[in-house]
């Protein structure tokens, strides 16, 4: 009988730092059988055991093509993800997953595709923007808008300037706070969208970040004349099973694990930032 | 089949019959001054004359008939713990030379034979096999207790102030799922068979065909315990109604008298959140992940990164409401509320599920 929660060895097979407590870990599951079978989705995300420790789930930014190494960027903000940041290449951690529904990256081919981020990490997206530009012919115009607070903030800096080369592309940058080093927009992130052409009926949005950002994003782009079934977001909570069991995970009558963790505006619009 | 009659003083031979065949039989029992599932050798373990005393945040045993072994219609425990366990091993991780072993921790199935579960439970059950046992990702240890059980069912003929399973249509007749059903009357039970299971126990049973009096006589004592029930939930509105409620001040007054304490959500037949707890050895080269009850009402349950989405008791509140009576149907396709009423009795301050519902679809 299948078990929801049963792990699997996974070897870090790679380890970098992306910025001081940011890292990125390429992961091989042991089992051969298992690393053939393993089929996943840009956005969705496994669950990573340390043995003692505990559970959390990460999403994975590597490409869906390469099913044999699993990227997983983490950053080192608790008790579980602490103890990932002292893996080294070698270790070994438990691995489950692929979980929950994606980026629609298949669905937007042809179309413009904003992406939108906010804050610290958004590793969720990154899989996604790294896609796109694998097979950049495959899409319209892309517009990267990222907000921090503060310039320290921005993380990935170097990712930023080499997606800023490719044509037909535009990354624009937002810090609440100005610096002495900052050149882009100082301010909040919805104010970088005077500044973007988005073309209501080709554009397909992707956001990830806190829900208050992501909300006000909407509302902003809604009346750009955004279709709301057109913006998806990558929803974060606190999940501890993955499945749609423990019920840490609710936003209203969705299970971010498997009904998210990306979810279209329309259907959770109501329960952003709300208590929910 | 049709429905046959087993008298009270052969009541012995239906724990004989079960025994036999390798069922261990579990029953409530009197205990802790409330009603407990325990295992019974016999009809003289059960709890023969007691009958309890339920309103909002109120519960005694009485006594009271002495020729009746069901007037007592229950008490905090529900089935969920013979299936969904409080606490119990969910893997174990060892270390050997550098690698790491994980041994997912599954019951064996032990025959288990429950012999008094009211219809409320029953109806629970089949709920729980929806969140557990249905979905893409069901659960082995769920299902292999589940798998194990045999259902003696008891139609209700006694309802508590508390109790609701009318209007939510769980009870007070079980409605199936289970493999027998008792009406318990003065000197006899009526029996009706619901699995060929059932039907293979009661052929050895020494039962007679039931007469239409007998037959009457029961129909009208469920009847009865309908009738009686006093609280109950509108439900031709839901779930749409309720998430309309964001903002009713109603959330705000409701929060102020609860304690936040989670005993609705223990006591609750099909509250499922559970969360793992890990526990390694001292030399680090072994690790138990043991998975236990959690509740809703707990600061930690929706704390991600130094946020609580769901900040204070109001928004916990509004989410384990709304998640009983409507966003349960959008998950599962059922109301996660069967009308057992325990959240209302082992409240306690005495919050009223009923109550709290009628007013969020009042016009504020």
């Amino acid at each position: 009988m299948a078990d929801p929660y049963a792990l699997y060895p996974a070897r870090i097979v790679d380890k970098s730092e992306e910025s001081p407590g940011i890292y990125t870990y390429r992961l091989r599951l042991d089992d051969d059988a298992l690393r053939e079978r393993f089929v996943f989705e840009g956005g969705q995300f496994n669950m990573i055991y340390v043995a003692g420790v505990g559970e959390v789930p990460i999403s994975i930014v590597s490409d869906p093509e390469d099913s044999h190494l699993l990227e997983h960027t983490i950053r080192v903000v608790g008790r579980v993800s602490g103890a990932i940041g002292n893996l080294k290449e070698g270790d070994v951690l438990g691995l489950r997953g692929p979980y929950g529904k994606g980026w629609p990256l298949e669905t937007s081919e042809g179309k413009d595709v904003v992406v939108i981020t906010g804050g610290l990490g958004c590793a969720p997206v990154v899989g996604a923007i790294e896609y796109m530009f694998r097979r950049r012919d495959r899409y319209g115009a892309i517009k990267i808008l990222h907000g921090v607070k503060t310039p320290n903030d921005l993380l990935y800096r170097e990712r930023f300037d080499e997606w800023r080369k490719h044509e037909n592309t535009e990354v624009l940058l937002a810090s609440d706070q100005p610096g002495k080093t900052w050149h882009y927009h100082v301010g909040v992130v919805t104010e970088l969208f005077d500044e973007v052409e988005i073309r209501p009926d080709f554009a397909v949005v992707m956001m990830c970040g806190p829900e208050i950002m992501m909300r006000m994003a909407a509302q902003h782009l809604e009346k750009r004349g955004i279709r709301h079934d057109t913006m998806f977001l990558s929803i974060e909570r606190n999940m501890q099973c993955g499945v749609g069991l423990c019920g840490h995970c609710q936003i209203g009558p969705y299970f971010a694990c498997k009904d998210g963790p990306v979810m279209r505006y329309d259907r959770v619009a109501p329960y952003l930032a709300g208590g929910w | 089949m049709a429905a046959q009659v087993l008298q009270k003083r052969d009541m012995d031979a239906l724990f004989g019959v079960l025994q036999a065949r390798g069922f261990r039989t579990l029953a409530p029992t009197v205990q802790d001054g409330t009603a407990m599932w325990r295992e019974v050798a016999d009809s003289a373990e059960l709890p023969w004359g007691w009958r309890d005393e339920q309103a909002p945040g109120h519960y005694r045993l009485h006594q009271g008939d002495a020729g009746r072994c069901f007037d007592l219609v229950h008490g905090p425990q529900s089935l969920k713990n013979q299936t969904f366990v409080a606490e119990e091993p969910l893997m174990r991780v060892k270390r050997v030379d550098g690698e790491l072993t994980f041994e997912s921790c599954v019951p064996e199935p032990v025959p288990t034979a429950l012999i008094g579960v009211r219809a409320c439970d029953l109806a629970a059950l089949g709920i729980q096999d929806r969140v557990f046992a249905e979905g893409e990702h069901a659960d082995a240890r769920f299902r292999s207790r589940r798998s194990s059980l045999l259902l003696v069912a008891v139609h209700c003929t006694r309802a508590q102030p508390t109790c609701f399973c009318a209007s939510m249509q769980t009870g007070p007749e079980a409605k199936g799922g289970y493999d027998l059903a008792l009406t318990e009357l003065d000197d006899r039970f009526l029996i009706q068979v619901g699995s060929n299971q059932g039907a293979s126990i009661l052929s050895e049973l020494p039962t007679e065909s039931a007469d239409c009096r007998t037959q009457e006589r029961a129909r009208r004592a469920v009847e009865a315990c309908a009738e009686s029930q006093t609280r109950g939930i509108d439900r031709s509105n839901l779930p749409g109604a309720l998430y309309e409620t964001d903002n009713h001040p109603r959330w705000q007054q409701v929060a102020e008298r609860c304690l936040s304490c989670a005993n609705c959500t223990m006591v609750c037949p099909t509250c499922f959140c559970h969360r793992v707890e890990e526990t390694p050895s001292l030399d680090g080269e072994a690790s138990e992940r043991t998975r236990l009850w959690d509740s809703c009402f707990s600061s930690e349950h929706s704390y991600i990164h130094g946020k609580n989405m769901r900040p204070d008791t109001k928004h916990r509140y509004r989410l384990w409401l709304t998640h009983k009576l409507a966003s349960w149907i959008d998950q599962f396709g059922t109301s996660g509320c069967v009308g057992c009423g325990r959240c209302i009795t082992w409240c306690p301050v005495g919050i009223d599920i009923t109550e709290e519902a009628a007013a969020l679809m009042e016009k504020p």
